[in-house]
C-alpha cells in the first residue's frame, strides 16, 4: 500500500443504506493526502450511481472511482459538484471515461473558468502535476431545484443564493432522507467563509425546513443529525456576524477585527487559525456597507 | 505616474496577472533578484532619483502572510519630526506596482495612511515619501500572498455596480479646528483590473478603478491621491488632518470610466 493510501482513511462508510461516503481527512492538503481532504461519496440506485463530489485530485478521484467500481458494475451517470472549492472538484476527470453528465450550480461553469488556473497552480505545487488533476465544466446547470432519478431513487437538487461561496448546490436523497450538503455544512472543521455570511445563515433556514434525518456535511464526520447537527455552525457563523458588526461599529479596523473577531469559538474548531482569520476579512468586506 | 508609464511599467514585468504559476515560481526568488527589481520599479517610478531606506522614519506595516490576498490592509507611519509632502506605497511585483501615491495638501497632518491593496504574488512593499526639501525616504516589507489580481472570490459584479460611488466618512475622535484628527474613507468601487471573470456573461470585466481621490475642507487640499489596479476593491483611506473651521469635508472620486462621484460630509461641532 502507497503512503498517499495509508494516510488516507480510504474505506467507505454508509451512514444510509446505498449513502456511501468517503471520509476526507481534517488537514490541508498535502502530498499524503493528496488533497483527499473533504467528504465525498456516491448514491446507488437500481439503474446507475450519482457521484457527488468527485474529490480533491485526480487521485482522489480515481480511488474513489475504484471504490465504486469495488461496489457496483452499475454505471455512473452523473457526476455531482455542490461548489467550485477544489478539494471538491479537482478530481472530476477521474470520471470522464465513465462519460457521465455533470452537474452542478448555474454560476459553477464561470466559476471554475475564473478559479482555475489559480487553484491548479496552488493545488500543483503541493500534489505535484501529474496528480492534480481539474474541474470538469458542468453541462447540466441547476437554477433553483431539479430532479434526477437513479432507478426508483430520485434525489432532490437544490441551488442557493451566495453562502459559503455562490455556487453553493445540495443533494436530497429522498429515499433515505439524507441531504448531502456540501460545505454549506461544516462539522468540526471551522466553516469557511467564501461567499456572503448573511447570505449563509438564510441558506441555512432554508435548509433546515428539509425534510431530511441526517446530513452529510463536506467536512466532518460521514453524517450528522439533521437539522441539529447544523447548530454549532450556526453559531460560530453568528458570533462571526455578531463580532465583525461590533468591530464596524465600533471604528474597528479589518486588522485588528481579523485579531479578535470571532476568538471565543477558538477552541471548538479545529484549523481555526487556518481560517478565522480570513472569514472576518470576508465578513468585514460584506458587513462594512450595512 | 500616467497611464502611460503604467502601462509601460505592465508591459516590462510581463503582465500576467492571471499566469498565478509564475507567482509561485518567484515565491522562491532571491534577495538579489528582488533587490534588482525594486531598483528596476523605482527607477521607472522615480525617474532615477536616489532613494534612501529610513526605517525610523518611515514606518510599514502589513501582515507577513495576507489572510486574503485581494485585501491586504496596509498601514504606513510617519515620523513626528518629518515633513513630507507625498507618499508612493508601491507592490513590486504587481501588475502595477505604483498602488497609490499621496500628494498632502495645507490640511493634512501626514503621520498616519491606511490602505487596503490587492497582492499577486510573494513581494516587496515599499513605501516612498518625499520630504519637504525634495529628497526621498524609503522603507519596505515582505509580503506573503498570491493571487489578489486575479483571485477568486464569491463577490456579486452585479452587487457591487450598484452601490459603485457610494462614501463612508468616519471619524476616529470628535473634530476640533486646528488639532489633528483621524477620518477613515470608504469608498464603494470594484476597482476592477480587468482581470475577474464576469460570472454571467464569462467575458473578462473591464478594468474599471479609481485614478483619484480628492479630499478637502473649504476649498483646502486635505490630500489627493492616485490610485490604481492594486488597491482592493472598495478602497478604503484611514488619514490624519487638522480641520479648519466647521465646514464639511468634500470628497471627490474620478474613475477610469471618466465617472466623478462627489459627497460632502458635514463635520459634527465638539461637544454640541
Amino acid at each position: 500500500m502507497s503512503p498517499a493510501l495509508a494516510a488516507h482513511p480510504s474505506a467507505l462508510v454508509q451512514p444510509a443504506p446505498g449513502d456511501f461516503v468517503r471520509v476526507g481527512v481534517c488537514a490541508e492538503a498535502t502530498r499524503a493526502n493528496m488533497d483527499g481532504i473533504a467528504n465525498i461519496g456516491f448514491i446507488l440506485g437500481r439503474t446507475g450511481v450519482a457521484v457527488i463530489d468527485p474529490g480533491g485530485s485526480l487521485t482522489d478521484g480515481q480511488r474513489l472511482r475504484a471504490s465504486i467500481r469495488a461496489t457496483t458494475d452499475l454505471p455512473i451517470r452523473y457526476v455531482i459538484m455542490t461548489h467550485a472549492h477544489p478539494d471538491h472538484v479537482f478530481g472530476a476527470r477521474a470520471f470522464l471515461p465513465d462519460h457521465p453528465v455533470f452537474i452542478g450550480h448555474w454560476r459553477l461553469p464561470a466559476a471554475l473558468a475564473n478559479r482555475e488556473a489559480y487553484d491548479h497552480a496552488r493545488l500543483a505545487a503541493v500534489l505535484g502535476e501529474a496528480a492534480t488533476g481539474g474541474p470538469v465544466i458542468p453541462t447540466l446547470l441547476v437554477h433553483d431545484t431539479l430532479s434526477i432519478d437513479l432507478g426508483g431513487r430520485v434525489l432532490a437538487l437544490t441551488a442557493y443564493g451566495a453562502a459559503h461561496t455562490d455556487t453553493d448546490l445540495t443533494i436530497l436523497d429522498q429515499r433515505t432522507a439524507t441531504l448531502w450538503a456540501g460545505d454549506l455544512l461544516f462539522a468540526g472543521r471551522v466553516p469557511a467563509l467564501d461567499g456572503n455570511l448573511t447570505g449563509w445563515l438564510h441558506v441555512l433556514d432554508q435548509m433546515a425546513g428539509v425534510a431530511a434525518v441526517r446530513a452529510i456535511p463536506g467536512h466532518g464526520p460521514d453524517a450528522v443529525p439533521w437539522p441539529a447537527g447544523a447548530d454549532d455552525e450556526r453559531r460560530y457563523l453568528t458570533v462571526l456576524l455578531h463580532d465583525v458588526r461590533a468591530a464596524i461599529a465600533s471604528g474597528q479596523d479589518i486588522d485588528s477585527a481579523t485579531a479578535q473577531a470571532g476568538r471565543s469559538e477558538e477552541r471548538r474548531w479545529a484549523l481555526f487559525d487556518a481560517y478565522n482569520g480570513h472569514n472576518v476579512t470576508v465578513a468585514y468586506k460584506e458587513l462594512q456597507w450595512e | 505616474m500616467g497611464m502611460n508609464a503604467r502601462l509601460r511599467l505592465a508591459a516590462s514585468f510581463g503582465a500576467a496577472c492571471l499566469a498565478a504559476n509564475l507567482g509561485m515560481a518567484r515565491a522562491a526568488e532571491s534577495e538579489a533578484s528582488r533587490a534588482a527589481r525594486w531598483h528596476d520599479v523605482a527607477a521607472a517610478i522615480f525617474s532615477h532619483r536616489p532613494i534612501t531606506e529610513n526605517s525610523d522614519l518611515l514606518h510599514l506595516e502589513a501582515p507577513p502572510r495576507a489572510l486574503d490576498a485581494a485585501l491586504v490592509p496596509v498601514s504606513i507611519t510617519i515620523g513626528p519630526s518629518a515633513r513630507i509632502v507625498a507618499l508612493t506605497l508601491v507592490v513590486d511585483d504587481n501588475p502595477a506596482p505604483v498602488a497609490a501615491k499621496f500628494a498632502f495638501g495645507t490640511l493634512a497632518d501626514p503621520h498616519l495612511v491606511k490602505t487596503r491593496i490587492r497582492v499577486d504574488q510573494y513581494t516587496l512593499l515599499h513605501a516612498v515619501a518625499e520630504l519637504q526639501d525634495g529628497s526621498l525616504v524609503s522603507t519596505s516589507r515582505f509580503i506573503k500572498a498570491a493571487g489578489g489580481c486575479s483571485a477568486p472570490g464569491g463577490t456579486d459584479p452585479a452587487a457591487a455596480l450598484a452601490r459603485i460611488g457610494r462614501m463612508k466618512l468616519h471619524l476616529l475622535a470628535a473634530p476640533v479646528p486646528g488639532m489633528p484628527v483621524e477620518a477613515e474613507l470608504l469608498i464603494s468601487h470594484p476597482n476592477a483590473n480587468g482581470m475577474q471573470m464576469d460570472p454571467v456573461t464569462r467575458l473578462y470585466t473591464p478594468a474599471r478603478y479609481v485614478q483619484s481621490v480628492q479630499v478637502s475642507q473649504g476649498g483646502q487640499s486635505v490630500f489627493t491621491m492616485q490610485g490604481d489596479i492594486s488597491l482592493a476593491e472598495d478602497p478604503e483611506i484611514t488619514f490624519g488632518f487638522r480641520p479648519s473651521g466647521t465646514a464639511p469635508l468634500d470628497v471627490v472620486v474620478d474613475d477610469s470610466a471618466k465617472t466623478v462621484f462627489r459627497q460632502s460630509f458635514p463635520l459634527a461641532p465638539h461637544g454640541s
